[in-house]
Order: structure tokens, then sequence, then C-alpha cells
């Protein structure tokens, strides 16, 4: 190959043809439409099966049951109310931890004393399960909200202390030189380089620490609790409603999965340098 | 004028990495500093930059000591080191944040258009060639507009064809202001058909072991027998400073001779 034709090889990397750009987007819809295959596919399976009789259905609801029973609790307006108290819990734990978190996340990450200060405490509290706690909480704290908010707390900080703590310890000090060349200051270093360097790691981080706050808050309710989604599910055990059980569950599924988006896409405006990466 | 004076760096693990480096450069002037690796280059720049002042000497910038990262200093380092989360205009108008925004996206546009990359203004570094990137570098070191820029083997990374494209390049976009450069290097042929004065420098601890001019009128001509002659020059010295390098100090020598005996 000549000189020539290298260049000009180069040259026409940066740009990305039209048709690629179809293609891209064909796919980006068509995958997620693969993902529903198999649940759809189960679901219709079991609807028929119980409308034969070939099955009674009566421990596991056929989809038409649960679904009347989901309308059943948004008409009552349990399903509300639940809900709402739920995602109340959740949004206040997860708001404590990841405050807490981010803070010494931060601050061990930043500085080696802090780090070696705090760390083996934390590394050594995080071998306990988190429903450990629980007999604790209810004697220090009562077995009203501040138990149960505290228990989510403690399940969201771990991952967002762990996540905060390296990301800050994995910035680019290359990067970090060149905000030394230009004279930052420490609050434009911190803005400028250590936020937008830090931010990936740090969604993933509240993405998992989002999810603990989910499983915790579950956890929390079912160990006891007068409303709530958790409460529905210990409801329907005790009343023998399986399709009331599913039902909770879905919703748990339904409302976990939209804060995890909210999460997604409140960041995606930041992060869109990160999927060229990922396009390639 | 940017003069050094007995600058010696001792890094905190006792190796002496410079010993006493004391130079004068002109405005405008474009030096080229080369020899063995591990010479002390890199930490020569690092003083000069502010980056990791000397640890005895002075570096005086129009009679200024510099012992920090300086308005009037530029760097660019051998990787483009660019910000992935900005794009390439943002990347280039990163040293400029303190200046109106208007002022800033002019003189973006000016200096992208003069690295030929305006069309890439809103593309992410990822999606540029390594040429490129280095020249969002050189077109971000340059926007502030220094009176001085230090180069650290900005081109060694690249292919030999962009190599060449860059120092031709690199050469036109000094003649607009004519800073002072100061490039690092490990390439003979680029140090000369860059330089107006080569220093070669020889390690243990890094010093200036020999210094040639090279007084070719330019653009210069890499086939030319003067150019060989000088590059001819420059070889010599560098080969005499690693030789000389490898002669070991009195103490060193004993100890090596007595490790011969044991064996
Ligand atoms: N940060 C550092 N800490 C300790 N020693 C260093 C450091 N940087 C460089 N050195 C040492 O200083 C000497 C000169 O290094 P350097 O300036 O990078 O050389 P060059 O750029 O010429 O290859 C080498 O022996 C190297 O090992
Ligand atoms: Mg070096």
């Amino acid at each position: 190959m000549s000189l020539v034709t290298m260049t000009i090889a180069a040259e026409q990397r940066g740009t990305v043809p039209a048709e690629r750009t179809a293609a891209k987007k064909w796919t980006r819809l068509a995958r997620p439409a693969l993902g529903l295959v198999l649940p759809v596919t189960l679901a219709v399976v079991w609807e028929f099966v119980v409308r034969m009789g070939w099955a009674s259905g009566r421990l596991a609801p056929p989809p038409s049951v649960i679904f009347q029973e989901f309308v059943d609790l948004a008409r009552s307006g349990d399903l509300q109310r639940n809900t709402l108290v739920t995602l109340g819990r959740v949004a206040a734990g997860f708001g404590c931890g990841v405050a807490v978190a981010t803070i010494v996340g931060a601050a061990a990450g930043y500085s080696p004393v802090i780090r070696r200060l705090l760390d083996p405490s934390l590394q050594a509290l995080r071998a306990i399960p988190s429903i450990a706690w629980v007999p604790l909480f209810v004697l220090w704290l009562g077995i009203f909200e501040a138990s149960k908010i505290t228990l989510i707390a403690v399940g969201v900080f771990f991952p967002v202390y762990l996540g905060v703590m390296g990301a800050i310890q994995s910035v680019d000090r290359k990067l970090v030189e060149v905000g030394r060349a230009f004279r930052l200051s420490d609050v434009q270093m911190v803005r400028r380089i250590l936020l937008p360097a830090v931010l990936p790691a740090y969604v993933i981080a509240l993405r998992s620490g989002l999810g603990l706050g989910w499983m915790f808050v579950a956890a929390a309710e079912l160990l006891g609790a007068s409303e709530g989604l958790g409460y529905l599910l210990l409801d329907g055990q005790e009343l023998g409603k399986p399709a009331e059980i599913v039902a909770a569950i879905v919703a748990f599924a339904v409302v976990g999965k939209a804060t995890d988006w909210l999460i997604a896409f409140a960041a995606a405006p930041f992060l869109r340098w990160e999927d060229v990466v990922r396009q390639e | 004028m940017l003069v050094l004076d007995r600058v010696s760096k001792t890094y905190p693990n006792a190796v002496q990495a410079l010993g006493g480096v004391s130079v004068e450069v002109e405005p405008g002037e474009i030096v080229a500093v080369i020899g063995g690796s591990g010479c002390g280059k890199s930490t020569l720049l690092r003083a000069i930059s502010g980056l990791d002042p000397a640890s005895a000497g002075t570096v005086l910038l129009d009679g200024e000591r510099i012992s920090a990262p300086h308005q009037k200093i530029g760097i660019i380092f051998q990787e483009p080191r660019l910000l992935p989360w900005l794009k390439v205009a943002g990347n280039v108008g990163f040293g400029l944040g303190d200046r109106p925004k208007q002022e800033r996206a002019a003189r973006v546009a000016t200096a992208l258009k003069r690295v030929g990359l305006a069309d890439q203004a809103a593309a992410w570094p990822r999606e540029l060639s390594g040429g490129q990137a280095q020249r969002v570098a050189i077109a971000r070191a340059l926007v502030p507009r220094p009176e001085v820029l230090l180069l650290d083997e900005p081109f060694s990374a690249l292919d030999a064809f962009t190599r060449t494209d860059l120092q031709a390049h690199l050469l036109d976009l000094w003649a607009d202001a004519k800073p002072t450069l100061i490039l690092v290097t490990h390439d003979v042929d680029e140090a000369i058909v860059l330089a107006d004065r080569v220093m070669v420098m020889c390690p243990r601890p890094g010093r200036i072991f020999d210094e040639i001019a090279v007084d070719l009128p330019r653009p210069r001509d890499r086939q030319s027998a003067a150019f060989d002659f000088v590059k001819r020059r420059v070889l010599a010295a560098l080969d005499r400073s690693l030789s000389r390098a490898v002669a070991p100090a009195d103490g060193e020598a004993k100890a090596s001779a007595g490790a011969a005996l044991w064996w």
C-alpha cells in the first residue's frame, strides 16, 4: 500500500456512512424486542394451559387473573398507596446511603490516610449480611420507619462507597496533570477533571446501590409493616391470595426498573462521550 | 528569554536525574533535546514546565522564576491526553476557561482551522486517529498563546508518514507567533529538520553533553549533503554520550571488577 492510500484510509475512518447509522437504529429497536420473546411466550402458554383446564392455576395464577388483581388493587387505591409508601422508604434510604457513601468514598479515594483509617473497618462491616442488622436496628430505632430506612441506607452505602472510592483512585493522573499544566484551581480541578472522570463509575455505583435499596426495602417490609408493597406480599401470603403476591412482585419489578431507568436517563446527557466507545 | 541555571533534580528515591543543566534559549528559538532513554530529558522538560520543579538551580522566563505551571508555558506530551468527555472544540478551548464565551469560540475555531480539523470540532476524541488527536493537543497548547512550548516526544507514537507530516505542520504553526520551542525527541532526523540547535544529553546524572547548531535554511531537505553532515555530527555526539555513560564511575568499576573475579 502506498503512503497516499494510507492517508486516505486514515481520513475516511473519521466519518460514519449513513446506512450504518440506519442499521444501528434498527438493531437498537430490535434488540429489546428479542428479550420479550421468552416471557411473553411463557405467559401466553400458561394462560392457555389454565384456560384449557389442564391446571387449576390456584397457586400460580395465569396472567389474566394477575391483571384483574392489579385492576382491583388500583381501583381501591391500595396499589398506589402502598407503592408510594415503599417508594418513599427507598428514596429516603437511598438518599441517606448515597450522601454518606459519596462523602466517605470520596474522602477515602482522595486521601490515603483516611483510606487506611476507615477502609478496613468498613470492609469488615461489609462482610456482615445486612439483614443481620435488623434486630439491632429494631432495638435501637423501633419497628417503624427509622429502622427500615436505616437498613436500606446500609444496603445502599457499600456499593456506592466502593464505587466512588475506586473511581477516584483510578482517575487518570495524566489527565490531572493536564489540569495542572493549565493551572486549574482546586475547585476547577474537581469540576473540570475529577467529576467528569468519575461520573461513569458513579452512575454504575448508584444503580447497583439502588438495586440493593429495593432488595432491602422488600426485606424490611416483609419483616413487619402495615403498609407498602412488602405488606401486600405478607397480606397475600396470610390470606392465601397468590395473585396479590404476584401483583406486588410485578409492582416491585416495574417501579424498581423505572427508578433505575430514571438514573440512567438523567445521567445519559453527561455520559454521551462514553457511548462512542461502546458503539465501536 | 528562557534561562536555566544549574538545574538539578533528585527524585525522592535518591535517583539524581539531572545534574546541573545550564542553558539559555532565545525567544523564538527551536531547541531539540536528544539523548538515550533515561538520561533526564523528560525530567528537564517537566522542570521547565513547573509541573515537577527542580530540586536545585533556577528556571527563569523573562526574569521570572518558574516553580509552578505558568501561563506563558505550554506543554505537549507524548500522548495527546485529550479529555474524553469534551468534544474536540472543548478540548482545544480547555485553557481558555477564564475568557468570554465569544472570544473562546472564535479562537478555538481559528486554531482548529489552522490545524486542519475545522470539520471535526464536534467529534469526540475517541473518533480521531492518532495524528488528528495529537493535532488537537497541539492546538490546545497553542490557543493560550504561550511564549514557550515544550514538547516531550510528541510524535514518537505516530507512524512515519504522519510524523513527517506533523513535523512540517508544527513548523508552519510555529511561524504564526514564533514561540520558543523545546522539543524532546529520540529521532535525530526530527531534531535536525526542526531545530536551530540540538542539545545532546548524557545520563547519570543528566547533563548537556554537546550542542550542535543547525544552520540550514528552512524548509530543510533531508536528502541534502548539508543535512547529512549535521546528522553525522549529532550521531557521533550521541555515540560518545552513550559510551561515556557506559564507562562506570570509580566505585562501580571496582565493584564490577570484583564481580568479575567472583564469577
Ligand atoms: N518520578 C520519578 N521518580 C523516580 N525516578 C524517576 C522518576 N521519573 C524519572 N525517574 C528517573 O530519572 C531518570 C531520568 O528519567 P527521564 O527524565 O524520564 O528520562 P528520559 O525522558 O530521558 O527517558 C531515569 O533514571 C528515571 O528512572
Ligand atoms: Mg521521556
